[in-house]
């Protein structure tokens, strides 16, 4: 990538290193800040928003520069590497969720630790998957350190040009860089030993890093669409008078459609796909920074929305570029981001675009190492020290000092390996051939770790053996070849095959030719990877350590926290050994914590070692050094029985029995509560019921057995008085009389209240005149009324309309208010008025008489049961239910009864019928 | 014959008794009992009339029915042990109610006996008599 | 008398989302427009709005779908008593 396509402005080096260093400090701050806000339990990157711009550390430097260069050269073939990750998000709610969940619940902290950790914690596994991704990797950091370098390069003119022959080490820019950023992702990669707690003010930095580098490229990209050109169509109306750039914006260039290479779009679109997930960066943010699973749904169509963003302005860019610097100059669109600003005088945004870049790089380099040197130190180096013995060595002293110093080494170290690698290939390959071979690499891990969640039966046997295949052809296919073309090694054996083999042609195997590169070689890997995966699986059995492990992996949506889990652990482990081993790693405050959790949990106040608390801290050990290192390392403390299939299946057995009976107990204890609200429900309608029933029964009682009193003690008196003068017997008897007319009257009407609450009266609804009822009740009780010296008083039309009602119900109602009416007249001059009147809705009856009418204190109870009106002396006799069976019966026909309020001129008692009633009553 | 207006009876006196009832019937078939055996009586036909009487007169003996409309029987035996001047007064509680908690509330307010309506005027005869035997030996 | 209604045994809440099926049908139809042979149909030489239609329609095509996916993510959410992520150990 030679710099200056024209004689733009040059800005002052110092200028630019300066920029970038602020730009890097303001980043320190804002990973301080969010490291601060999380000590103190208000961490900022709690939002389903910050996770989705932290996935954005996809888009890279080869996004940021690379997008335009491939854009300027074969039109829309930038696009798949953003399809890929757009189809890959719309399963993240189903696959990435799950991940997320056996990351949290395993304490898994990289993508080699998963696979390992899912295949019986075998450190071979996590060692090759390690391997991979070093070799893998190296490239993709070389290629982050080139952007930065080249785009200073281009900023500053020939004068800055980095790595000169002849500088000196110190001069060299890309170096600095390299161990700036290093230094910067050990201070804020390795604060905890255990990877577990997350990265947060990392997090923080590269989410910020996402929105200046979209900024950045969209404010490049606005100035140039309608800073320099008069919009988008305008750009593509004078490029397409360029030669050639017309048919960019075809499918299959200047040959037209048939020679679209569709394999290798499909090619491109399923590694991205799988990169999104398995680059180590990816991994690190999308699983093992995820704060809650829940973000994942949010993050899914944000993500995908931020590649849309970062991509509108690719193609006017690279268009734009060829417009002005003319149709010659795509080769060097990688940098038009920098030259088209240079090129227009705009120095600052320029600038602005370089920090964009800036921020691209780091932000990848960061995330990237920090995932890488985690992998190397708890996958490579520490099963080294282990099997060295070195541990032991130091028996009792704490490792969480040294375990640090490794992993900060290894970020020196994987960093330096970039800039190695740079000096040495860097200025061979354009960048996104670098990208894609590395895409093509990780994407071995596809099968292992894919394979691995949702297949019970893949065996460590099966995934080393597809790793290993699968990465060899890749090394054979894409690997060599690149750097065969980058002369470094001969390239004889690209056309003629290895020792004149023409069939093991790296670009030809088996003289498949009909593929490009890519597409071969991601064909070939994947077929082999998935051949051994599979059949090496279905070869041999799972061991007892695998099959748990594949359960607790597969299942980890069935398996909730509870006692009633399963632990595939059996042997003997003495507390202070294990207690020894968890100071050592992850120091002592957390490993009393793990004991007191423990004990806690059981009950217990000095714990035995048993499965569970093994487990404890053996999950706990992981998040510092990896499964698959403490799976060795607790092994060393304990003795153990080996696990054999049938174990797994026995343990998983009693586990699966006992959450059987927790969850019948829960459900058990829950219906029961249910059950036991429903009744004490019940009981208390009972109680009320039971109340009313009380009263009402001591009420009936009362009633009842006042005249038995009278008839009983006058008949007694008669009987034991045999010489009674005849007038008193007579009144004795006149008084016996009326008192059982009395008494059968209440039984009667005891008797109809009872039917009518109980709901069990007959009721015959007929079309009634109400007018003709109150006629014939007012004649049935004139004399009645005469005998206490009243006179009724009817005034009724001749006949009002028929309602549907119970006939002798309605003359049981009026011949009770008449005769309630008549009781309490003036012994002379006493009135009852009966009016009759009908209007539209219904029929009303008024009965008034010139009694003392009823008390205030009585107005509210005078249609409650037993309730009489007046005092007992100068009170006609009556059973206090008249007025209470009346007002029922209005109600059955949707009717009311009222008292009526009448200043000082007695009683006036009304009901209303209505021809419709809005709904019978249900009496109760 | 002895008739109701005739206290003719022989006797150490004739003590006064209070009855007081609201219901007319009951209280004609109790007057003719206690003017039957010789004595005094007064009626009263609500609680706060009783209450008057028994303060003005000073009956030996009150038959109180429970449920009278104004002030109950509780009520104005209550009042009754509450006033020094006539505390002594022999109170029969007479009720139509037959519930525990109605008897139990007609001790703790002070009744000397609790009689059920309807009642045995046999016992109630021989029941008022003795409390009066006992009043006057006290 | 009161029913009680019984919840789920189980913390199903935090499972709410989108459903498997439907990303599983939002992700093989994604698959098909943008490979080959859909892809076809929109390499012709026509002008939208002054643009050449192939990467008008490639952006289009992914906007929708991103549309689709939010409309999927987001009509379920929110909903309330979702359980967080457990924490990593029982430290």
């Amino acid at each position: 990538m030679t710099p200056t396509l024209t004689a733009a402005p040059v800005l002052s080096a110092p200028l630019v290193v300066g920029v970038a260093i602020a730009y890097l400090a303001a980043l320190f701050a804002v990973a301080a800040f969010a490291d601060r806000r999380a000590r103190q339990g208000r961490s900022v990157i709690g939002s389903a928003w910050i996770y989705a711009l932290s996935l954005a550390v996809y888009c890279t430097a080869w996004t940021y520069f690379g997008s335009v260069g491939r854009a300027a050269t074969t039109g829309v073939w930038f696009l798949p590497i953003y399809l890929g990750p757009m189809l890959a998000m719309v399963l993240a709610w189903v696959v990435v969720r799950k991940m997320v969940r056996i990351a949290h619940s395993y304490r898994i902290t990289s993508i080699a630790d998963f696979i390992a950790a899912r295949y019986g914690k075998s450190p071979l596994v996590a060692a090759v998957v390690t391997l991979i991704t070093v070799v893998g990797i190296v490239p993709y950091i070389a290629l982050q350190l080139k952007a930065v370098s080249s785009g200073f390069a281009v900023l500053t003119g020939p004068a800055g040009a980095a790595g000169g022959a002849g500088a000196a080490w110190w001069q060299d820019g890309t170096l600095l860089v390299a161990l700036a950023l290093a230094v910067f992702t050990i201070l804020f990669g390795t604060r905890h030993l255990d990877s577990a707690e997350r990265h947060e003010g990392m997090v923080a930095a590269v989410a910020a890093e996402s929105l200046v580098k979209l900024a950045a490229f969209l404010a490049v990209g606005a100035f140039v669409t309608w800073g320099v050109f008069d919009g988008m169509a305008d750009i593509w109306a004078r490029a397409q008078t360029l030669p050639g750039l017309h048919d960019l914006m075809r499918l299959g260039g200047a040959e037209g459609s048939a020679s679209f290479g569709y394999a290798q779009w499909f090619s491109l679109t399923l590694l991205s796909m799988l990169s999104v997930v398995l680059l180590p960066r990816q991994f690190q943010m999308m699983v093992v920074e995820c704060v809650d699973e829940r973000h994942i749904r949010r993050a899914a169509w944000v993500f995908p929305a931020y590649l849309l963003a970062i991509n509108i302005f690719v193609l006017p860019l690279a268009l734009g570029g060829m417009v002005l610097f003319g149709a010659g100059s795509a080769s060097q669109a990688e940098t038009f981001v920098l030259t088209l600003p240079l090129s227009q005088g705009q120095t600052g945004l320029a600038l602005f675009a370089f920090v964009g870049g800036l921020s691209a790089a780091t932000g990848m380099l960061i995330v990237e190492t920090i995932a890488v040197s985690t992998m190397v130190c708890n996958d490579l180096v520490m099963p080294t020290l282990l099997r060295l013995g070195a541990f032991r060595a130091q028996a009792g002293g704490d490792l969480t000092g040294l375990l640090l110093a490794i992993r900060r080494a290894a970020i020196v170290g994987v960093l330096l390996l970039g800039y190695l690698y740079f000096q040495v290939a860097g200025e061979a390959y354009a960048l996104v051939s670098i990208g894609l071979i590395s895409f093509a690499a990780v994407a071995q891990f596809a099968p292992a770790l894919f394979g691995g969640m949702y297949w019970r039966g893949a065996t460590r046997l099966g995934a080393l053996g597809g790793l290993l295949g699968g990465f060899l052809v890749w090394a054979w296919t894409l690997m060599l070849p690149s750097v065969a073309k980058s002369g470094w090694i001969g390239d004889a054996f690209l056309t003629h095959g290895p020792f004149g083999i023409a069939a093991l042609a790296p670009e030809r195997l088996f003289g498949l030719a009909a593929l490009d590169n890519l597409s071969h070689s991601l064909f070939w890997s994947l077929l082999a990877n998935v051949s051994l995966y599979v059949g090496l699986s279905l070869w041999r059995a799972p061991s007892g350590r695998e099959a748990s492990q594949a359960l607790l992996f597969v299942d980890v949506f069935a398996r909730g926290r509870s006692a009633a889990d399963p632990i595939f652990w059996r042997g003997r482990a003495r507390p202070d050994a294990l207690m020894a081993l968890a100071r050592r790693l992850i120091g002592p405050e957390a490993a009393a914590q793990i004991f007191a959790a423990h004990a806690h949990t059981a009950g217990v106040a000095d714990p035995t070692a048993d499965a569970r608390l093994v487990d404890a801290v053996e999950r706990r050990i992981a998040g510092a050094v990896g499964a698959a290192s403490a799976r060795v390392l607790v092994a060393a403390v304990a003795e153990e029985e080996p696990l054999g299939t049938a174990d797994v299946m026995e343990i998983l057995d009693e586990a699966s029995q006992l959450r059987v009976y927790a969850r019948a107990l829960e459900e058990k204890s829950r219906s029961l509560e249910a059950a036991s609200a429903e009744l004490s429900d019940a009981n208390a309608q009972l109680r009320t019921l039971d109340e009313l029933k009380d009263d009402f029964m001591s009420s009936v009682t009362h009633e009842l057995r006042t005249p038995l009193t009278a008839i009983r003690a006058l008949s007694e008196l008669m009987v034991d008085a045999p010489d009674m003068e005849e007038a008193q017997r007579e009144e004795f008897l006149r008084i016996i009389v009326a008192e059982s007319e009395r008494l059968s009257r209440l039984v009667d009407q005891v008797l109809d209240m009872a039917k009518i609450e109980s709901g069990h009266a007959e009721w015959h609804a007929v079309d009634v005149d109400l007018a003709a009822v109150v006629r014939d009740a007012v004649t049935a009780t004139r004399a009645l009324a005469q005998a206490r010296g009243a006179e009724i008083e009817l005034a009724a039309p001749s006949t009002v309309p028929p309602l549907k009602a119970d006939p002798d119900r309605l003359t049981q109602v009026v011949l009770n208010l008449i005769s309630n009416a008549a009781k309490f007249v003036p012994a002379t001059g006493g009135r009852i008025a009966v009016q009759v009147s009908a209007d539209a809705d219904g029929v009303e009856v008024r009965v008034a008489d010139n009694g003392p009418g009823v008390p205030d204190e009585d107005r509210d109870t005078i249609f409650e049961k037993f309730r009489q009106g007046g005092d007992a002396l100068t009170r006609p006799p009556g059973t206090g239910l008249g007025l209470p069976i009346s007002r029922r019966i209005v109600d059955h026909f949707g009717g009311t009864m009222w008292l009526e309020q009448r200043q000082g001129s007695g009683a006036c008692f009304a009901f209303r019928l209505p021809y419709r009633p809005k709904k019978m009553e249900e009496t109760p | 014959m002895t008739t109701a207006a005739s206290p003719s009876r022989d006797g150490p006196a004739h003590p006064k008794v209070l009855i007081a009832d609201d219901e007319p019937n009951i209280v004609v078939s109790l007057e003719f009992m206690m003017k039957r055996e010789g004595f005094e009586v007064l009626v009263a036909r609500d609680g706060v009339k009783a209450l008057d009487a028994i303060r003005r007169e000073h009956p030996r003996l009150v038959l109180l029915d429970a449920t009278m409309p104004g002030m109950s029987g509780f009520d104005v035996c209550e009042a009754v042990r509450a006033d020094a001047a006539v505390s002594g007064t022999c109170i029969v509680m007479l009720t139509a109610k037959g519930r525990e908690t109605d008897m139990a509330r007609g001790v703790g307010a002070g009744a000397d006996a609790y009689v059920t309506k309807p009642f045995s005027t046999r016992d109630l005869v021989q029941k008022v008599k003795e409390m009066l035997a006992r009043d006057s030996a006290a | 008398m009161t029913t009680n209604r019984i919840e789920p045994a189980t913390g199903a809440a935090a499972d709410r989302g989108p459903s498997p099926q439907g990303l599983a049908a939002l992700c093989g139809a994604g698959v098909l427009v943008f490979n080959f042979p859909l892809l076809m149909v929109w390499d012709a030489d026509v002008s939208v709005l002054g643009l050449p239609l192939l990467p008008v329609a490639l952006f289009a095509l992914w906007a929708a779908l991103i549309a689709a996916l939010a409309f999927a993510s987001e009509r379920g959410g929110r909903a309330p008593g979702l359980r967080p992520l457990p924490p990593g150990d029982d430290a």
